[in-house]
């Protein structure tokens, strides 16, 4: 009877998604309610957790709750601690959520709501979910070991050297593609410059309350960080409305680039404690409160999705990025599907936290969906707002022109109306001088929020919202540009050690100078080049950064096919090699087409000859002219890093399908590197404190 | 569930994770497994913590 009443209710959730699922990728014409994602994805959540990930979890990976894990075997009540479940989900969560889900679905809508929702839902419960899982729990079974060395481990020197490759390039593309987002959120924006420049004052005295005033005290400095936070949004106002303060912080985007460019310098070289730590505690508070915020604001709002299901534009034509549906709107969402940056935090990190093994499919799977639900959030804030409006704030001035009538007249063109005066009016209201060209994804998430909390939580606050948005933006932003240099640096340090052992030293300030200067330097390179593109570096940068992210992925599911096959588990390893190949076809497609296509908005030769082209003609305008070299020459850069990508993710897995044939012909492979099976002592209670 | 305990076991669940409590835990584990030496204070336990945590990727995009 209990049965029954179970499968009924499971019953009646499939029918609910499908029916949700269905109602959206069927309607047309009118515009829909946006209730309709938000139960589409938990219902497509809670049925892929319940039978896929569990079935997973039992029938392939066969997890053993008697075995102890290495928080147990390994406890030394520092890195290594068996945990309760619960906090180990909240961990593992806070590390994976960054601004990557919240972008890359902003800049997919312009395919429409469609394509975007769907991939976002198909890709996490079949690729990414099972990716974190999968990597999640082989590092379990072999002491919490990064996924790296078990690259190095299990695939042989080959996989090791490409996996540490992959991880540094991506931490290069993907901090500059940031430190782009937050300069265009700051552009001639003296609100939100200000604002975001009081950040890192309020961290360092947080970090000074929690070193010397009050050691230890993190939730007492962190509530005064987020106090001085909310009051830093509202002084920006004030800073905006008198006139010698405005011009202070009202900034074109190369010397905000700079700035951006030497705060990631000093957040590098300035000890932990100053400025990386507390603003890391502020960024979570920010980002965990905001998150669940906007999720109560559309549950009680409900509001109508404006954009249609498909634009025009996935003919590859889209001002936002150029590219054709296939492969790019999976390019472009990465981080919100499937994110191959999960893997090191699923390896190395929170392994040696997990109390049992019977808690892995919650916490790789479980954390990924949530993440995979931010990523739906993201993309109801980009289309809610009226599609002219989203298309004005997006477009770059290279497509659509700089004159805001221009600009208008094009958009409006395309069947998305949108006028002057309702810019205008926008703009106004979000305490902005102008919102048209806005290119990087915060500007119209920061719309979007604010126009839903706005509606939900009082209208008469709008410009508050939309500043407190975009803070809440860059504060993370800035934390994943501080953390993502400092782990550079160190890497970077590890592989100079092997040439000079002295270089290694991570706290011989010579080799820390050095290494952080090279790996600032690496990122600010294409941070700059993103600026002085007249096309808006998001078109540039995006899409490298989607490629090395989905790289990077592809690298984990190689490890974790690879495992699999070792283990014998041939014909279970669909469950990875599946979205492996997928992975593989979109990315080398993405790549292809980025290097050789002849339009010059997708393929980055064609852009550099035509730009030589028109130097040579003499047809360039004189500000123009004057980049155009560093742009050409950025161009084949781009080009030769994005076949350099596609190589590394091709040698990976050649060498992964070579050890799998040697080992299914029953030549020698290296073991499988598996720690030996220890019975569990953790009193059930023990661990569940 | 009566209020009281509800909400002292979210206050518990706030501290474990933002780490407030790590100090109390690491005396508690500190006097179970090796009583000697003493342990460190609580200005010197924190450095440690907060420099270990921040080794390695704690941080994704």
């Amino acid at each position: 009877m209990n049965n029954l009443l179970k499968n009924m209710a499971w019953i009646l959730v499939a029918i609910v998604g499908a029916s949700s699922v269905g109602g959206i990728a069927l309607h047309r014409g009118e515009q829909i309610n946006a209730l309709w994602f938000i139960a589409a994805a938990v219902c497509v959540y809670a049925i892929a957790y319940r039978f896929y990930a569990s079935w997973i979890a039992t029938k392939v990976l066969l997890v053993d709750p008697t075995r102890a894990t290495p928080a147990e075997r390994l406890d030394n009540g520092r890195d290594f601690i068996p945990t309760n479940r619960w906090i180990v989900f909240g961990h593992h969560f806070a590390a994976i959520a960054g601004p990557g889900p919240l972008v890359g679905p902003t800049l997919a809508a312009q395919f429409g709501y469609l394509p975007g929702t769907l991939w976002i839902l198909v890709g996490a419960v079949l690729g990414g979910c099972v990716q974190d899982m999968v990597t999640l729990f082989f590092s379990t079974r072999r002491d919490g070991r990064s996924l790296g060395q078990m690259a190095r481990d299990e695939l042989g020197p080959v996989g090791g050297v490409a996996a540490m490759i992959g991880t540094l390039a991506i931490m290069v593309i993907l901090i500059a593609v940031l430190g782009l987002v937050v300069v265009n959120a700051m552009k001639h924006s003296p609100w939100a410059t200000s604002t975001v420049a009081a950040t890192i004052p309020i961290a360092m005295i947080v970090g000074l309350y929690m070193r010397n005033f009050r050691p230890g005290r993190v939730l007492e400095a962190s509530v005064l960080g987020v106090a001085l936070l909310l009051f830093a949004v509202v002084a920006g106002g004030w800073i905006d409305h008198s006139a010698p303060l405005r011009g202070l912080f009202d900034r074109e985007g190369l010397p905000l680039a700079w700035a951006v460019i030497a705060y990631g310098f000093a957040a590098a070289i300035l000890p932990v404690w100053l400025l990386l730590a507390p603003r890391d505690y502020l960024s979570t508070f920010m980002k965990l409160g905001t998150i669940l915020l906007l999720a109560i604001a559309i549950l009680l709002l409900q509001p109508m999705v404006k954009m249609p299901a498909i634009t025009q534009f996935i003919d590859g034509t889209g001002p936002i990025f150029g590219g054709k549906l296939f492969p790019f709107v999976f390019i472009t969402i990465a981080c919100g599907a499937i994110s191959g940056f999960h893997a090191l935090i699923a390896s190395g990190t929170t392994p040696k936290l997990l109390a049992n093994e019977r808690d892995i499919r919650m916490i790789g799977y479980g954390g990924m969906a949530l993440e995979s639900f931010v990523a739906i959030m993201a993309l109801i804030a980009a289309s809610v707002l009226e599609p002219g409006v989203y298309f004005a704030i997006n477009s770059p001035a290279g497509v659509v022109g700089k004159e805001a009538a221009d600009a208008v007249a094009k958009i409006t063109a395309w069947g998305f109306p949108v006028t002057v005066e309702q810019m205008q009016l926008l703009a106004t209201q979000m305490g902005e001088s102008t919102l048209f060209a806005r290119t990087g994804g915060a500007p119209s998430l920061a719309v979007g929020m604010a126009s839903i909390f706005g509606s939900a939580f009082g209208q008469g606050m709008l410009a508050l919202w939309y500043h407190f948005a975009i803070m809440f933006e860059a504060i993370f932003i800035l934390t994943t540009l501080d953390a993502g240099t400092r782990v550079g640096r160190f890497m970077l340090q590890d592989m100079l050690g092997n040439v000079w052992p002295r270089l290694g030293e991570t706290s011989w300030a010579p080799s820390v100078i050095l290494t952080s200067g090279l790996v600032v330097g690496a990122w600010g390179y294409f941070l700059y080049i993103g600026v002085i593109d007249p096309n808006g570096g998001v078109n540039l940068l995006w899409p490298l950064f989607g490629i090395a992210n989905q790289m990077l992925a592809a690298i984990a599911l190689c490890v974790g096919t690879g495992i699999l096959i070792k283990s014998g588990k041939l014909k279970y390893a669909w469950i990875t090699g599946v979205p492996l190949s997928w992975l593989v076809l979109v990315t080398s497609t993405a790549a292809w087409e980025k290097v050789f296509s002849d339009d010059k908005r997708i393929g980055f030769l064609a852009a550099a000859n035509d730009m030589s082209a028109k130097l040579a003609a003499g047809t360039l305008p004189a500000d123009k002219a004057a980049v155009a070299p560093q742009l050409i020459f950025n161009q084949h850069l781009d080009a030769w890093l994005t076949m350099f990508f596609v190589t590394v993710l091709w040698i990976i897995v050649a060498d992964m399908l070579r050890i799998s044939a040697r080992h299914l012909s029953g030549k020698p492979v290296l073991p499988v590197s598996e720690s030996p099976h220890m019975p569990s002592r953790l009193v059930e209670d023990l661990a569940r404190d | 569930m009566t209020l009281r305990p509800f909400l002292m076991n979210l206050w518990n669940i706030i501290r474990r994770l933002s780490g407030d409590d790590a100090y109390e835990r690491y005396l508690a584990h500190h006097a179970a497994h090796h009583p000697d030496p003493p342990p460190l204070s609580r200005t010197a336990f924190f450095k440690q913590w907060q420099d270990e945590k921040w080794k390695g990727v704690k941080r994704c995009c």
